[in-house]
């Protein structure tokens, strides 16, 4: 019989030291043996393997709780060691205990009088600062009086105390034993033991030296049974089996009254093992190995690092319900919609109870089974058990469905789901979409809300999880949808735009095209726009008036576009300025921002949508390519853009010339060397711009320049760097160094400053480069490499520790900002209590409140 | 008409903030009427309220995912040029380490000097930087040699470089008295010679002789400690002094100074010589130079909320594992961070209690974390 478990709310957890009462008390068994297993593979009674402490092979009944393999959660057992030992990770603590103690009468060395004096600077600093800078408070006013030596209480000579690392103790040249150790810390006193900022009521110092070891349950350390049915122990097995021997060892030396030699050799091998299995990575200690060399991985090793307990399966949590794939983009999706792939809609299931209403509904789905695909593949009875719909249970099934049964039925259009992209870096890395099920392989998604989960479509991989319960579906919809993420908290812009495509078709139709009637039906039909009541009836109309039929009758914005025209939407109308990326884009203007304002987040979701999709189709009807002819410069062009090189170039030798001579004016705070690199560097930049100033002019019109002067990709940089001249390399803001051969490659000569000599690229993409000059793009390009590489986990971790040292920062119901102790960091958030994602830009947009009360009236 | 608009808007002091208030004094045109002012100032209000963050709203995630998320787009590159004249600062995403680790002593230390007005002519200002520039022994020496078989050194003075820093062969001679213990000084044969002797004389006092030297060179005699460098530079029709190396608590003590714009990048000297809100208000300042270098945008409220986390102690603390996150009062919530092994036995020992009212407790323990929706619940009444 599954145990049935009664789940409360754990309201707080308390740590303190185990004694060795509470170890015997806790312990369903008490080990006396190294051996495993007998000769049948049973495990042997007092064994680390004792089926009291829990059982992890199938067939097994767990002796103290009477369950099988995977109900019973183990239990512990307790070693009883011949001779006490120190616990390694209290060494720290034994030592400041038996500096600041007395030997015989273990009251803290500090007089009766001053005692009282001292308590409360004591624990204000245990309480500010740590517990560590309490000790070393302790420690620093105890050998103010330990001048003396002797004990102020009991007058007895205090010797010195060393510790011989790791965990050897001496009192001037004589050694400690743990024995003696325990004695004294026995005789410390509650009253003296607050000093330190121990819990005096809860914990007794001598706990600290162990005369009991708890043995952890079989189930924390299974054994794995390789293929040629060996057993393979676990690691924690291992070293528990070591400290068993070795603990009966000493026992039976004892008892048979060996040479003192001998039993104090097995207790430093008992104190070794007992030390290793706490920590196997003590500096002074070698490592407990494998017999083939490998270190094993005991307690400190389990719960550390990004691999450990806490890390690794505490923080971090795995789900069923999920799935990952390719994504693929697909302009024709909503905003808030993914497309899932048909095989995976029929894994990915949601529980749905019946009732009296949906019986029929869900009846349907039960039928049709797991194979065909709106289906089912589980039932789960009122009882809790779970069954599958397979062809021969289907019959046994359908007849026994009746209300209170949970169908798992496959997932369909307008579920919701998590979709997910890592790395996961702020809140719309994970936003809930509605499922929509289409063929193929790869997940779908609109291509407008790449930018928030950094997605692009090189093979870029996506998660879905699909939530199980209602609450979490509701809550999922409500705070989590696409179009409640469309602002951000970052900058209170917003952080969905439309990319590409989208954005060249929507500039080229505000700036250039006219289209007849019909074809202006057939472009908004196209998008989903069926009210054509807002295009006017006219013979031609111009693309800004297609575009206004968008948009919504009473929306007034004023804004610039790209170029720094003026944007202005009057009652719906477009009549000025362009659309780009200033306005459509993300992170960018306040169009968008202001349609949310306006209209609330499903109504700006759909119009992006359409918007793109507008773009989209104006581009399919019109055409647009890019060639390599796109980069041509006409003759008369390219002749100015070599003359204006041809000057810089001039003016870069006059300054090496002007230097030769001694004539060149030292910059203030700089050596005339530095000067010249950095006139040089100016100059040479300067090139590159006024070129592709030139050549900008005179080119013609076309498509790579469209995409430029719309922002959908590329600049006028990336142009000019293709057709007109790729410019100064630079590294590390200066030109390409000489470094230890004086000059940069052996092309050059020896001390040679001339551009051409320091990474100056004279030649376009287009025109192809010299081998040297392609030599120094190489090698900022991999200095760039190299920055990313480098800089990922940097920000990486520096992002780790923010969000952890301040996640249980929020905001209470009077609106100060306490962190989880209730400590109050700020009155009002950020000062004014706003929520950057409800507000424009950071802050109440006044002028737009002014504008429109009395705009109004006028 | 203009004074009663004014009383109308600063009758909602109480209900606004001040930023809010003033753009509404400047936005509001004085020939509106008044009705048509307060419904403005109604909807301000209206829109102000809506836009008030929600209880519950984990605004320390959101800060710390706002910064993160734009580190990754920041550059690595330390140095960078600002302009042709000025010194090189440590920017981009070291430098935000930087701050946010409130190391002790940072790569590129600097200050910005402000003179009073009627100081602050060009010549002015060139002296001022002058005096303060720490300048050592070595700048004015030509040459410096050792006498093994005497036991003595001496000294070349450059007089026209001692000149300059308003010194002469005297003067330096005197300073060098009361630094050099073991050694008597005295004239040398020429007018701009110091001769050092040994007062001991013993004969393996040789090393000694040899280490004078290099202590030689390193003697202050002018100037600011700290203060390496000095560079005089217009900025907007004013001149300010930067410098590397900083040495706030003295610049300020000065008659010439302008203390309230003289201002310093280095976060431990100001919370050493101004206090724990300065401090704040320089890591704001501070993190937005960089932010806004980079061509970044994030909203102040965020940076705001970091520098009150790094100062609410009244100390200065930086955002790790030694600084902000020992605060913590959860023990799960330190160990989840790093060194988990070590919190887990001092809380052992010191017996706290772990009260799971924070996020990552309740993670780990798969319970609802107490923020957001997380927040409310229902108390039943028993009858």
């Amino acid at each position: 019989m599954r145990p049935q478990f009664i789940s409360k709310k754990v309201g707080s957890i308390k740590f303190r030291i185990l004694s060795p009462k509470m170890i015997k008390s806790m312990a369903a068994a008490k080990i006396v043996t190294p051996e495993l297993y007998d000769r049948e593979g049973y495990p042997v009674d007092g064994g680390l393997m004792d089926t009291r402490l829990g059982v992890i092979d199938p067939g097994l009944v767990c002796k103290t709780d009477g369950l099988r393999l995977k109900d019973t959660l183990g239990h512990f057992g307790y070693i009883e060691l011949a001779r006490p030992v120190i616990h390694i990770k209290f060494v720290k603590q034994v030592y400041d205990f038996l500096k600041c103690t007395c030997n015989s009468c273990g009251r803290i060395l500090i007089p009766q009088k001053d005692i009282k004096k001292f308590s409360e600077i004591l624990t204000t600093i245990g309480e500010e600062q740590s517990m560590q800078a309490q000790h070393r408070m302790v420690r620093e006013v105890v050998t103010k009086y330990k001048g003396k030596g002797k004990c102020p209480h009991c007058a007895a000579k205090q010797g010195k105390i060393k510790l011989e690392k790791p965990y050897t103790f001496y009192e001037e040249d004589h050694k400690l034993s743990p024995i003696e150790l325990r004695a004294w810390l026995e005789k410390i006193q509650d009253d003296d033991l607050q000093l330190f900022g121990m819990d005096s009521v809860a914990i007794r110092p001598e706990w600290m030296v162990l005369t009991v070891l708890q043995i952890p349950p079989v189930t924390m350390r299974p054994s794995i049974t390789l293929e040629s049915g060996e057993r393979s122990e676990d690691d924690l097995t291992h070293k528990l089996g070591d400290v068993v021997r070795i603990n009966q060892r000493l026992f039976e030396n004892i008892n048979a009254g060996a040479p003192e030699i001998i039993i104090e050799d097995l207790w430093d091998l008992l104190q070794y093992h007992v030390t290793t299995y706490f920590d196997n990575s003590i500096a002074q200690l070698p490592p407990a190995r494998h017999r083939g060399g490998q270190v094993l991985k005991t307690l400190t090793k389990r719960i550390k690092s990004k691999e450990g307990r806490i890390r690794h399966n505490l923080a971090g949590k795995r789900t069923d319900f999920s799935a990952r794939t390719v994504i693929s983009p697909d302009p024709l999706i909503g905003l808030n919609e993914v497309g899932v792939p048909e095989k995976m809609a029929k894994h990915l299931t949601i529980p749905e109870r019946i009732t009296e209403w949906n019986k029929e509904y869900l009846l349907e789905f039960v039928k049709r089974g797991p194979k065909v695909y709106p289906g089912a593949n589980y039932i789960i009875r009122p009882d809790g058990k779970r069954k599958a719909i397979a062809d021969f249970t289907m019959d046994e099934i359908t007849e026994e469905l009746t209300e209170g049964y949970i169908v798992e039925r496959h997932l369909l259009d307008g579920d919701i789901a998590l979709f997910n992209r890592q790395p996961s870096l702020h809140r719309m890395s994970m936003m809930a979409h509605k499922v929509r099920v289409l063929p193929g392989k790869t997940f779908r998604l609109n291509p407008s809300v790449c930018h928030p989960y950094n997605a692009d479509f090189d093979g870029d991989e996506m998660n879905l999880h699909v939530p199980q319960t209602e609450e979490a579906r509701s809550e999922a919809q409500v705070l989590m949808l696409v179009q409640t993420q469309l602002i951000s908290p970052r900058d209170g812009l917003s952080v969905v735009g439309s990319i590409h495509d989208a954005i060249t078709g929507n500039y080229l139709l505000t700036k250039e095209l006219i289209l007849s009637y019909p074809e202006s039906v057939d472009l908004l039909y196209s998008c989903g726009v069926e009210d054509l009541s807002r295009l006017p009836k006219k013979e031609k109309l111009d693309g800004k008036e297609v575009f206004s039929a968008l948009l919504p009758k009473d929306f007034t914005f004023y804004g610039k576009d790209k170029s720094g025209n003026q944007v202005k939407i009057i009652n719906g109308k477009l009549t000025s300025g362009l659309m780009d990326k200033a306005n459509l884009g993300e992170e960018s203007g306040l169009l968008l921002r202001n349609l949310y304002s306006q209209y609330g987040p499903e109504f700006t979701a759909e119009l992006l949508g359409k918007i793109s999709k507008l773009g989209i189709a104006v581009l399919l009807r019109r055409g647009f390519s890019i060639g390599i002819a796109d980069l041509d410069l006409m003759p008369q062009t390219a002749k100015l853009v070599a003359e204006s090189i041809e000057n810089s170039l001039q003016k870069a030798f006059n300054i090496i010339e002007q230097h030769a001579a001694g004539k060149l004016q030292a910059l203030p705070g700089r050596t005339v060397e530095e000067t010249l690199e950095l006139r040089m560097l100016e100059v040479l930049n300067k090139a590159r711009n006024k070129s592709g100033e030139v050549a900008m002019k005179q080119i013609k019109e076309n498509a790579a320049l469209v995409m430029a002067r719309s922002g959908a990709r590329g600049n006028i940089l990336n142009i000019a760097q293709m057709s007109a001249i790729t410019g100064q390399q630079a590294l590390r803001g200066r030109r390409i160094d000489h470094g230890f051969t004086n000059r940069t490659l052996s092309y050059f000569k020896v001390h040679d400053i001339s551009p051409a000599a320091r990474g100056f690229i004279k030649n376009s993409f287009k025109s192809g480069l010299n081998p040297a000059e392609f030599f120094f793009g190489a090698m900022t390009g991999r200095d760039a490499l190299m920055d990313t590489a480098l800089r990922t986990p940097k920000s990486g971790y520096l992002y780790r520790r923010l969000s952890n040292a301040m996640q249980d920062l929020k905001v209470e119901y009077d609106h100060t900002v306490r962190d989880a102790s209730g400590r109050i960091v700020q009155f009002q958030y950020g000062e004014d209590g706003l929520d950057v994602s409800k507000t424009k830009a950071g802050s109440i947009d006044v002028k737009e409140i002014v504008q429109a009360v009395i705009g109004e009236k006028q | 008409m203009k004074k009663e608009i004014e009383t109308l808007i600063s009758s909602f002091k109480d209900r606004l903030s001040p930023t809010i208030i003033e753009k509404a004094m400047n936005e509001i045109p004085t020939t509106v009427s008044k009705k048509d002012a307060e419904e403005i100032m109604n909807l301000i209000l209206k829109a102000t309220v809506k836009a008030k963050v929600a209880p519950g709203e984990c605004v320390g995630l959101v800060s710390a995912e706002s910064i993160g998320e734009p580190g990754t787009q920041m550059t690595l590159n330390t140095f960078h040029f600002a302009g042709v004249a000025e010194m090189n600062v440590t920017v981009g995403l070291p430098r935000l380490i930087e701050i946010f680790d409130a190391r002790k002593t940072i790569k590129t230390p600097m200050m910005e000097i402000y003179l009073k007005e009627g100081h602050s002519s060009l010549e002015q200002v060139k002296t001022f930087a002058k005096k303060i520039k720490e300048t050592l022994l070595a700048e004015v020496l030509s040459d410096v040699s050792v006498d093994i078989l005497d036991q003595k050194v001496s000294l070349q003075i450059n007089e026209e470089a001692a000149k300059s820093y308003g010194h002469d062969t005297a003067q330096i001679l005197k300073l060098l008295k009361t630094k050099l213990k073991t050694f008597s000084t005295s004239q040398g044969e020429s007018s701009n010679e110091i001769e050092l002797t040994m007062k001991s004389a013993k004969t393996d006092n040789l090393k000694e002789l040899h280490g004078v030297k290099g202590k030689l060179m390193k003697i202050k005699i002018h100037g600011m400690k700290g203060i390496k460098q000095v560079l005089p530079v217009e900025r907007s029709g004013q001149y300010v002094i930067l410098t590397s190396g900083c040495n706030l608590k003295e610049v300020l003590e000065l008659d010439e100074v302008d203390s309230l714009r003289t201002s310093t990048n280095d976060l431990y000297e100001i919370e050493k010589v101004l206090g724990i809100e300065a401090t704040r208000n320089a890591i704001i300042e501070e993190t937005v130079k960089v932010i806004e270098a980079q061509g970044l945008n994030i909203d102040i409220r965020h940076i705001m909320l970091v520098a009150d986390i790094m100062c609410v102690t009244g100390v200065l603390k930086g955002i790790t594992r030694f600084g902000v996150v020992k605060e913590k009062s959860s023990v799960l919530a330190r160990a989840s961070f790093e060194t988990p092994v070590k919190h887990m036995f001092t809380s052992a020992m010191a017996g706290e209690v772990d009260k799971l009212q924070s996020v990552v407790e309740n993670v780990m323990i798969n319970q609802p974390v107490p923020v957001g929706t997380g927040l409310p619940s229902l108390i039943t009444k028993m009858k």
